[in-house]
Protein backbone atom coordinates (compact mmCIF):
# COMPACT_ATOMS: atom_id res chain seq x y z
CA UNK A 1 0.00 0.00 0.00
CA UNK A 2 1.80 3.15 -1.24
CA UNK A 3 1.39 6.27 1.95
CA UNK A 4 2.46 8.78 -0.32
CA UNK A 5 1.57 9.83 -3.84
CA UNK A 6 4.02 10.76 -6.44
CA UNK A 7 2.47 14.50 -7.42
CA UNK A 8 1.23 16.77 -4.31
CA UNK A 9 -2.88 16.91 -3.86
CA UNK A 10 -4.22 16.04 -7.32
CA UNK A 11 -6.15 18.74 -8.56
CA UNK A 12 -9.34 17.00 -9.04
CA UNK A 13 -9.52 16.42 -5.36
CA UNK A 14 -9.10 19.72 -4.45
CA UNK A 15 -12.05 20.85 -6.92
CA UNK A 16 -14.32 18.37 -5.42
CA UNK A 17 -13.01 19.74 -2.19
CA UNK A 18 -14.10 23.10 -2.82
CA UNK A 19 -17.46 21.63 -4.79
CA UNK A 20 -18.39 19.97 -1.31
CA UNK A 21 -17.66 22.86 0.24
CA UNK A 22 -19.75 25.09 -1.95
CA UNK A 23 -22.44 22.26 -1.54
CA UNK A 24 -22.84 22.69 2.04
CA UNK A 25 -22.62 26.25 2.23
CA UNK A 26 -26.27 25.89 -0.30
CA UNK A 27 -27.42 23.26 1.87
CA UNK A 28 -27.18 25.07 5.00
CA UNK A 29 -28.23 28.59 4.04
CA UNK A 30 -31.60 26.44 3.25
CA UNK A 31 -31.47 24.79 6.40
CA UNK A 32 -34.98 25.33 7.48
CA UNK A 33 -35.74 26.99 10.77
CA UNK A 34 -37.44 25.37 13.74
CA UNK A 35 -41.24 26.50 14.57
CA UNK A 36 -40.98 28.31 18.08
CA UNK A 37 -44.18 27.22 18.20
CA UNK A 38 -43.07 23.58 18.60
CA UNK A 39 -43.65 22.10 22.16
CA UNK A 40 -39.82 20.90 22.89
CA UNK A 41 -39.22 16.98 22.28
CA UNK A 42 -41.18 17.28 19.42
CA UNK A 43 -39.68 16.66 16.37
CA UNK A 44 -38.89 19.34 13.37
CA UNK A 45 -40.04 17.95 10.49
CA UNK A 46 -41.61 20.20 7.32
CA UNK A 47 -40.57 17.40 5.13
CA UNK A 48 -42.67 14.82 6.87
CA UNK A 49 -44.68 13.92 3.39
CA UNK A 50 -41.20 13.36 1.35
CA UNK A 51 -39.28 11.90 4.09
CA UNK A 52 -42.49 8.86 4.36
CA UNK A 53 -42.49 8.27 0.45
CA UNK A 54 -38.58 7.74 0.99
CA UNK A 55 -38.70 5.52 4.14
CA UNK A 56 -41.65 3.87 2.09
CA UNK A 57 -38.48 2.85 -0.59
CA UNK A 58 -36.05 2.45 1.96
CA UNK A 59 -38.17 -0.05 3.91
CA UNK A 60 -39.28 -2.38 0.66
CA UNK A 61 -35.43 -2.02 -0.41
CA UNK A 62 -34.48 -3.32 3.06
CA UNK A 63 -36.93 -6.21 2.76
CA UNK A 64 -35.90 -7.25 -0.99
CA UNK A 65 -32.63 -6.50 -0.67
CA UNK A 66 -30.37 -5.32 2.13
CA UNK A 67 -32.14 -7.63 5.50
CA UNK A 68 -31.98 -10.95 3.41
CA UNK A 69 -27.93 -9.87 2.28
CA UNK A 70 -27.13 -8.22 5.92
CA UNK A 71 -28.68 -11.26 7.22
CA UNK A 72 -26.64 -13.78 4.63
CA UNK A 73 -23.57 -12.04 5.08
CA UNK A 74 -23.24 -11.74 8.76
CA UNK A 75 -24.55 -15.95 8.87
CA UNK A 76 -21.88 -16.94 5.81
CA UNK A 77 -18.70 -14.91 7.19
CA UNK A 78 -17.22 -16.09 10.99
CA UNK A 79 -18.08 -13.50 13.83
CA UNK A 80 -14.54 -13.13 13.55
CA UNK A 81 -13.84 -12.17 9.91
CA UNK A 82 -17.13 -9.59 10.57
CA UNK A 83 -15.87 -7.93 13.46
CA UNK A 84 -11.92 -7.53 11.50
CA UNK A 85 -13.52 -5.93 8.49
CA UNK A 86 -15.88 -3.63 11.01
CA UNK A 87 -12.53 -2.52 12.80
CA UNK A 88 -10.63 -1.76 9.50
CA UNK A 89 -13.57 0.03 8.68
CA UNK A 90 -13.18 2.16 12.06
CA UNK A 91 -9.95 2.25 11.89
CA UNK A 92 -9.85 4.20 8.35
CA UNK A 93 -12.62 6.52 9.99
CA UNK A 94 -10.02 7.73 12.69
CA UNK A 95 -8.52 10.67 10.43
CA UNK A 96 -11.60 12.51 9.10
CA UNK A 97 -12.26 12.68 13.10
CA UNK A 98 -9.05 13.68 13.70
CA UNK A 99 -9.71 16.48 11.31
CA UNK A 100 -13.29 17.48 12.40
CA UNK A 101 -11.83 17.58 16.16
CA UNK A 102 -9.16 20.21 15.40
CA UNK A 103 -12.30 22.06 13.40
CA UNK A 104 -14.21 21.95 16.54
CA UNK A 105 -11.06 22.84 18.82
CA UNK A 106 -11.42 20.09 20.71
CA UNK A 107 -7.33 19.08 20.66
CA UNK A 108 -7.58 16.48 23.12
CA UNK A 109 -10.27 14.08 20.92
CA UNK A 110 -7.63 14.95 18.27
CA UNK A 111 -4.61 13.55 19.67
CA UNK A 112 -6.74 10.61 21.30
CA UNK A 113 -7.86 9.93 18.10
CA UNK A 114 -4.37 9.97 16.24
CA UNK A 115 -2.89 7.98 19.15
CA UNK A 116 -5.41 5.13 18.32
CA UNK A 117 -4.82 5.48 14.64
CA UNK A 118 -0.87 5.04 14.84
CA UNK A 119 -1.48 2.12 17.73
CA UNK A 120 -4.03 0.55 15.33
CA UNK A 121 -2.06 0.79 12.41
CA UNK A 122 1.09 -0.20 13.07
CA UNK A 123 0.94 -2.85 16.18
CA UNK A 124 -2.77 -3.65 14.86
CA UNK A 125 -1.88 -4.35 11.71
CA UNK A 126 -3.57 -1.84 9.50
CA UNK A 127 -6.46 -1.74 11.96
CA UNK A 128 -7.33 -5.63 11.87
CA UNK A 129 -7.08 -5.72 15.29
CA UNK A 130 -7.64 -3.11 17.85
CA UNK A 131 -4.77 -2.99 20.47
CA UNK A 132 -5.78 0.59 21.67
CA UNK A 133 -8.88 -0.65 22.98
CA UNK A 134 -6.96 -3.73 24.79
CA UNK A 135 -4.59 -1.45 26.18
CA UNK A 136 -7.30 1.03 27.69
CA UNK A 137 -7.28 4.12 25.64
CA UNK A 138 -9.78 6.29 25.02
CA UNK A 139 -13.09 5.26 22.56
CA UNK A 140 -12.88 6.74 19.33
CA UNK A 141 -14.55 9.98 19.28
CA UNK A 142 -16.58 9.32 15.85
CA UNK A 143 -16.25 13.20 15.51
CA UNK A 144 -17.94 14.16 12.18
CA UNK A 145 -18.41 17.15 9.81
CA UNK A 146 -22.34 17.60 11.11
CA UNK A 147 -20.70 17.72 14.38
CA UNK A 148 -18.46 20.20 13.66
CA UNK A 149 -21.35 22.61 12.26
CA UNK A 150 -23.08 21.58 14.92
CA UNK A 151 -20.55 23.38 17.40
CA UNK A 152 -19.88 25.82 14.98
CA UNK A 153 -23.26 26.91 15.41
CA UNK A 154 -25.27 26.06 12.03
CA UNK A 155 -28.90 25.00 13.18
CA UNK A 156 -29.79 21.36 12.65
CA UNK A 157 -32.51 21.91 10.63
CA UNK A 158 -35.75 19.71 9.49
CA UNK A 159 -35.40 16.19 9.82
CA UNK A 160 -34.70 13.85 6.59
CA UNK A 161 -34.87 10.68 5.47
CA UNK A 162 -32.40 9.61 3.03
CA UNK A 163 -32.97 6.97 0.62
CA UNK A 164 -30.60 4.02 1.28
CA UNK A 165 -28.77 6.38 4.11
CA UNK A 166 -31.82 6.12 6.44
CA UNK A 167 -32.28 8.91 8.87
CA UNK A 168 -30.31 12.44 9.14
CA UNK A 169 -30.78 15.87 9.45
CA UNK A 170 -30.43 18.41 6.92
CA UNK A 171 -27.14 19.33 9.11
CA UNK A 172 -25.79 16.08 9.69
CA UNK A 173 -26.87 15.35 5.40
CA UNK A 174 -24.13 18.76 4.82
CA UNK A 175 -21.69 16.79 6.99
CA UNK A 176 -21.78 13.62 5.26
CA UNK A 177 -21.23 15.10 1.91
CA UNK A 178 -18.30 17.29 3.39
CA UNK A 179 -17.01 14.30 4.81
CA UNK A 180 -17.03 11.82 1.86
CA UNK A 181 -15.11 14.66 0.08
CA UNK A 182 -12.65 15.53 3.00
CA UNK A 183 -11.11 12.35 3.84
CA UNK A 184 -7.41 13.06 4.46
CA UNK A 185 -7.21 9.18 3.22
CA UNK A 186 -8.92 9.94 -0.32
CA UNK A 187 -5.93 12.51 -0.92
CA UNK A 188 -3.17 10.28 0.10
CA UNK A 189 -4.26 6.90 -1.12
CA UNK A 190 -4.73 6.07 -4.72
CA UNK A 191 -7.17 4.26 -6.86
CA UNK A 192 -7.86 1.21 -5.93
CA UNK A 193 -6.63 1.38 -2.05
CA UNK A 194 -9.11 4.36 -1.42
CA UNK A 195 -11.65 2.37 -2.04
CA UNK A 196 -10.75 -0.05 0.76
CA UNK A 197 -12.03 2.09 3.03
CA UNK A 198 -15.56 2.59 1.17
CA UNK A 199 -16.00 -1.28 0.69
CA UNK A 200 -15.07 -1.80 4.46
CA UNK A 201 -17.85 0.37 5.09
CA UNK A 202 -20.56 -1.20 3.32
CA UNK A 203 -19.30 -4.52 4.33
CA UNK A 204 -19.58 -3.29 7.96
CA UNK A 205 -22.75 -1.78 7.22
CA UNK A 206 -24.18 -5.05 6.15
CA UNK A 207 -23.02 -6.74 9.02
CA UNK A 208 -24.64 -4.78 11.21
CA UNK A 209 -27.75 -4.90 9.49
CA UNK A 210 -27.22 -9.04 10.38
CA UNK A 211 -26.04 -8.61 13.90
CA UNK A 212 -28.36 -6.05 14.84
CA UNK A 213 -31.12 -7.62 12.99
CA UNK A 214 -33.60 -7.63 16.05
CA UNK A 215 -33.07 -3.90 16.75
CA UNK A 216 -33.91 -2.84 12.98
CA UNK A 217 -37.04 -5.27 12.44
CA UNK A 218 -38.40 -4.08 15.66
CA UNK A 219 -38.76 -0.45 14.26
CA UNK A 220 -38.94 -1.40 10.70
CA UNK A 221 -41.54 -4.41 11.21
CA UNK A 222 -42.87 -4.48 14.22
CA UNK A 223 -44.02 -0.67 15.60
CA UNK A 224 -47.29 0.86 14.74
CA UNK A 225 -45.81 3.55 12.54
CA UNK A 226 -41.70 2.83 11.70
CA UNK A 227 -41.65 6.04 10.49
CA UNK A 228 -42.27 8.09 13.25
CA UNK A 229 -40.60 5.50 15.75
CA UNK A 230 -37.05 5.45 13.58
CA UNK A 231 -37.05 9.00 13.87
CA UNK A 232 -37.62 9.52 17.23
CA UNK A 233 -34.80 6.97 17.62
CA UNK A 234 -32.34 8.81 15.24
CA UNK A 235 -32.75 12.06 16.58
CA UNK A 236 -32.91 11.03 20.49
CA UNK A 237 -29.44 9.27 20.03
CA UNK A 238 -27.68 11.89 17.78
CA UNK A 239 -28.58 14.45 20.38
CA UNK A 240 -26.75 12.05 22.56
CA UNK A 241 -23.67 11.72 20.13
CA UNK A 242 -23.59 15.40 19.89
CA UNK A 243 -22.83 15.28 23.51
CA UNK A 244 -25.95 17.17 24.32
CA UNK A 245 -27.64 17.05 27.87
CA UNK A 246 -30.84 16.62 26.89
CA UNK A 247 -31.75 18.19 30.33
CA UNK A 248 -33.54 21.34 28.51
CA UNK A 249 -35.95 19.13 26.27
CA UNK A 250 -36.56 16.54 29.20
CA UNK A 251 -39.59 17.22 31.18
CA UNK A 252 -40.02 14.89 34.43
CA UNK A 253 -43.18 13.00 33.72
CA UNK A 254 -44.17 13.18 37.14
CA UNK A 255 -44.86 17.12 36.26
CA UNK A 256 -46.39 16.17 33.12
CA UNK A 257 -49.20 18.99 32.44
CA UNK A 258 -51.26 15.91 30.81
CA UNK A 259 -51.49 14.44 34.48
CA UNK A 260 -54.20 16.77 35.58
CA UNK A 261 -56.77 14.08 35.68
CA UNK A 262 -59.29 13.62 37.92
CA UNK A 263 -57.41 10.40 39.63
CA UNK A 264 -54.12 10.37 40.76
CA UNK A 265 -52.46 6.98 40.05
CA UNK A 266 -51.17 6.73 43.69
CA UNK A 267 -54.91 7.26 45.16
CA UNK A 268 -55.98 3.85 43.73
CA UNK B 1 -32.79 40.04 75.11
CA UNK B 2 -30.95 36.96 75.70
CA UNK B 3 -33.93 35.18 76.99
CA UNK B 4 -36.26 36.37 74.22
CA UNK B 5 -33.78 35.02 71.40
CA UNK B 6 -33.51 32.01 73.27
CA UNK B 7 -37.33 31.31 73.11
CA UNK B 8 -37.65 32.62 69.48
CA UNK B 9 -34.72 29.61 68.70
CA UNK B 10 -36.78 27.30 70.41
CA UNK B 11 -39.50 27.84 68.91
CA UNK B 12 -37.88 27.74 65.68
CA UNK B 13 -36.41 24.42 66.29
CA UNK B 14 -39.70 23.09 67.92
CA UNK B 15 -41.47 24.26 63.97
CA UNK B 16 -38.74 22.93 62.10
CA UNK B 17 -38.48 19.50 64.14
CA UNK B 18 -42.50 19.34 64.11
CA UNK B 19 -41.86 20.17 60.33
CA UNK B 20 -39.84 17.21 59.33
CA UNK B 21 -42.04 15.04 61.38
CA UNK B 22 -45.27 15.65 59.72
CA UNK B 23 -43.42 15.34 56.49
CA UNK B 24 -42.55 11.97 55.38
CA UNK B 25 -39.76 11.80 52.97
CA UNK B 26 -38.86 15.02 53.80
CA UNK B 27 -36.19 13.49 56.28
CA UNK B 28 -34.99 10.90 53.95
CA UNK B 29 -34.82 12.37 50.21
CA UNK B 30 -33.79 10.72 47.35
CA UNK B 31 -29.86 10.95 47.71
CA UNK B 32 -27.64 10.20 44.86
CA UNK B 33 -26.31 6.82 46.98
CA UNK B 34 -29.85 6.20 47.43
CA UNK B 35 -30.77 6.16 43.94
CA UNK B 36 -27.83 4.41 42.88
CA UNK B 37 -28.32 1.91 46.15
CA UNK B 38 -31.79 1.14 43.61
CA UNK B 39 -29.93 0.74 40.24
CA UNK B 40 -27.66 -1.58 42.12
CA UNK B 41 -30.37 -3.62 42.82
CA UNK B 42 -32.06 -3.49 39.04
CA UNK B 43 -28.87 -4.69 37.81
CA UNK B 44 -27.95 -7.25 40.19
CA UNK B 45 -31.21 -9.04 39.24
CA UNK B 46 -30.68 -8.60 35.33
CA UNK B 47 -27.34 -9.86 35.69
CA UNK B 48 -28.68 -12.94 37.31
CA UNK B 49 -31.49 -13.43 34.81
CA UNK B 50 -28.58 -13.09 32.01
CA UNK B 51 -26.58 -15.41 33.46
CA UNK B 52 -29.14 -18.04 34.73
CA UNK B 53 -29.24 -19.52 31.58
CA UNK B 54 -33.31 -20.04 31.54
CA UNK B 55 -35.87 -20.57 28.65
CA UNK B 56 -37.08 -16.89 26.60
CA UNK B 57 -40.23 -17.27 28.03
CA UNK B 58 -38.91 -17.90 31.73
CA UNK B 59 -36.95 -14.38 31.22
CA UNK B 60 -39.67 -12.54 30.09
CA UNK B 61 -41.39 -13.25 33.25
CA UNK B 62 -38.15 -12.30 35.44
CA UNK B 63 -37.91 -9.01 33.68
CA UNK B 64 -41.87 -8.35 34.31
CA UNK B 65 -41.11 -8.91 37.82
CA UNK B 66 -38.20 -6.53 38.13
CA UNK B 67 -39.95 -3.98 36.08
CA UNK B 68 -42.80 -4.24 38.38
CA UNK B 69 -40.65 -4.10 41.42
CA UNK B 70 -38.23 -1.45 40.49
CA UNK B 71 -40.13 0.85 38.10
CA UNK B 72 -42.51 3.04 38.71
CA UNK B 73 -45.35 1.60 35.50
CA UNK B 74 -47.80 3.70 36.40
CA UNK B 75 -46.05 7.07 35.53
CA UNK B 76 -44.42 5.68 32.85
CA UNK B 77 -47.59 4.35 31.26
CA UNK B 78 -49.40 7.30 31.61
CA UNK B 79 -46.67 9.85 30.25
CA UNK B 80 -47.02 7.60 27.12
CA UNK B 81 -50.44 8.37 26.19
CA UNK B 82 -49.43 12.57 26.52
CA UNK B 83 -52.26 14.83 26.30
CA UNK B 84 -54.41 11.59 25.57
CA UNK B 85 -54.08 11.06 29.20
CA UNK B 86 -57.00 13.80 29.97
CA UNK B 87 -59.42 11.79 28.62
CA UNK B 88 -59.05 7.93 29.33
CA UNK B 89 -61.45 7.20 32.08
CA UNK B 90 -60.20 5.28 35.81
CA UNK B 91 -61.17 2.23 34.84
CA UNK B 92 -59.41 2.33 31.44
CA UNK B 93 -56.25 3.61 32.80
CA UNK B 94 -55.92 0.47 35.23
CA UNK B 95 -56.65 -2.21 32.27
CA UNK B 96 -54.45 0.05 29.81
CA UNK B 97 -51.07 0.08 32.85
CA UNK B 98 -51.88 -3.45 33.23
CA UNK B 99 -51.97 -4.28 29.18
CA UNK B 100 -48.51 -1.84 28.80
CA UNK B 101 -47.04 -3.53 31.73
CA UNK B 102 -47.37 -7.07 29.80
CA UNK B 103 -46.26 -4.99 26.35
CA UNK B 104 -43.07 -3.63 27.68
CA UNK B 105 -42.15 -7.21 29.15
CA UNK B 106 -42.70 -9.34 26.14
CA UNK B 107 -41.02 -6.22 23.73
CA UNK B 108 -37.73 -5.84 26.14
CA UNK B 109 -38.01 -9.52 27.78
CA UNK B 110 -37.36 -10.93 24.56
CA UNK B 111 -34.01 -9.04 24.13
CA UNK B 112 -32.27 -10.17 27.23
CA UNK B 113 -30.70 -13.37 24.85
CA UNK B 114 -28.47 -10.89 23.76
CA UNK B 115 -27.89 -10.29 26.75
CA UNK B 116 -26.61 -13.82 27.38
CA UNK B 117 -22.81 -14.00 28.33
CA UNK B 118 -22.76 -10.15 28.95
CA UNK B 119 -23.35 -7.27 32.07
CA UNK B 120 -24.26 -4.32 33.06
CA UNK B 121 -21.52 -2.23 35.62
CA UNK B 122 -23.02 0.88 37.49
CA UNK B 123 -21.01 3.78 36.81
CA UNK B 124 -21.73 6.71 38.48
CA UNK B 125 -24.90 9.17 39.61
CA UNK B 126 -25.81 12.38 38.99
CA UNK B 127 -28.60 14.96 40.27
CA UNK B 128 -30.49 16.31 37.15
CA UNK B 129 -33.46 19.10 37.67
CA UNK B 130 -36.27 16.89 39.71
CA UNK B 131 -34.74 13.06 39.52
CA UNK B 132 -30.81 11.34 39.61
CA UNK B 133 -29.61 9.55 36.57
CA UNK B 134 -27.66 6.20 37.35
CA UNK B 135 -25.31 5.34 34.35
CA UNK B 136 -23.92 2.13 33.92
CA UNK B 137 -22.07 0.31 30.96
CA UNK B 138 -23.75 -2.67 29.58
CA UNK B 139 -20.65 -5.23 28.14
CA UNK B 140 -22.11 -7.91 25.53
CA UNK B 141 -20.42 -10.53 24.00
CA UNK B 142 -17.99 -8.73 20.19
CA UNK B 143 -20.05 -5.29 21.05
CA UNK B 144 -18.41 -1.70 21.89
CA UNK B 145 -19.78 -1.30 25.35
CA UNK B 146 -22.47 1.25 25.65
CA UNK B 147 -24.74 3.39 27.79
CA UNK B 148 -27.42 2.40 29.73
CA UNK B 149 -28.88 5.01 31.65
CA UNK B 150 -31.54 4.85 34.83
CA UNK B 151 -33.58 7.85 36.17
CA UNK B 152 -34.74 7.82 39.60
CA UNK B 153 -37.37 9.38 41.48
CA UNK B 154 -39.01 9.44 44.53
CA UNK B 155 -41.69 11.39 44.05
CA UNK B 156 -44.33 8.59 43.67
CA UNK B 157 -43.26 8.22 47.49
CA UNK B 158 -41.03 5.05 46.99
CA UNK B 159 -38.07 4.89 45.46
CA UNK B 160 -38.56 4.08 41.62
CA UNK B 161 -37.11 4.44 38.49
CA UNK B 162 -39.18 5.96 35.63
CA UNK B 163 -37.09 5.63 32.46
CA UNK B 164 -34.08 3.23 31.10
CA UNK B 165 -32.37 5.66 28.57
CA UNK B 166 -29.73 3.36 25.54
CA UNK B 167 -27.19 5.40 23.95
CA UNK B 168 -29.66 8.52 24.75
CA UNK B 169 -32.41 6.45 23.66
CA UNK B 170 -35.48 6.67 26.23
CA UNK B 171 -37.85 4.02 26.58
CA UNK B 172 -40.18 6.14 27.79
CA UNK B 173 -40.26 8.73 24.60
CA UNK B 174 -40.18 5.93 22.18
CA UNK B 175 -43.04 3.93 23.50
CA UNK B 176 -45.09 7.34 23.39
CA UNK B 177 -44.41 7.29 19.94
CA UNK B 178 -45.64 3.77 19.78
CA UNK B 179 -48.71 4.66 21.71
CA UNK B 180 -49.66 7.48 19.83
CA UNK B 181 -49.43 5.76 16.93
CA UNK B 182 -51.11 2.69 18.04
CA UNK B 183 -54.22 5.55 19.47
CA UNK B 184 -53.95 7.32 16.08
CA UNK B 185 -54.31 3.81 13.98
CA UNK B 186 -57.74 3.51 15.95
CA UNK B 187 -58.93 6.86 15.57
CA UNK B 188 -58.31 7.65 19.50
CA UNK B 189 -60.14 4.59 20.90
CA UNK B 190 -58.63 3.81 23.77
CA UNK B 191 -59.91 -0.07 24.15
CA UNK B 192 -59.45 -0.81 20.47
CA UNK B 193 -55.77 0.57 21.33
CA UNK B 194 -55.26 -1.35 24.40
CA UNK B 195 -56.49 -4.48 22.79
CA UNK B 196 -53.49 -3.98 20.15
CA UNK B 197 -51.44 -3.51 23.12
CA UNK B 198 -52.47 -6.79 24.42
CA UNK B 199 -51.19 -9.02 21.41
CA UNK B 200 -48.04 -6.22 20.20
CA UNK B 201 -44.11 -6.38 21.45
Amino acid sequence: MKILPQTPVPNLSRRSLAAAFLAAVVVLSGCAKRDPSLPPGEPFDPYEQTNRQVHEFNRSLDRAVIRPAGKGYSNFLPDDIETVISRFADNLALPGAVVNNMLQGNMRGATEDTYRFVVNSTVGLGGMLDPATELGMPDATEADFGQTLHVWGVREGGYMELPLLGPSTERATAGMVVDLFTNPLSFVLESPENYYGTAASVSSGLSNRGRFSDTIDSILYDSADSYAQARSFYLQNREFKLGNGREDDYLDPYDDPYSTVPEDPYDQ
Amino acid sequence: MTSDLSRRRFIGVAVTSGATALLPGGAVALTDAKARALVDQVVADINAVISSGQSLSGMIREFERIFIRYADVNIIARSTLGADARRISASQMRVFVEAFRGYVARKYGKRFNEFVGGRIEVKGVREVKSWHEVRSMAYLRGEAPFEVSFLVSDRSGEDLFFDMVIEGVSLRLSERTEIGAMLDRNNGDFDAMISDLRRAG
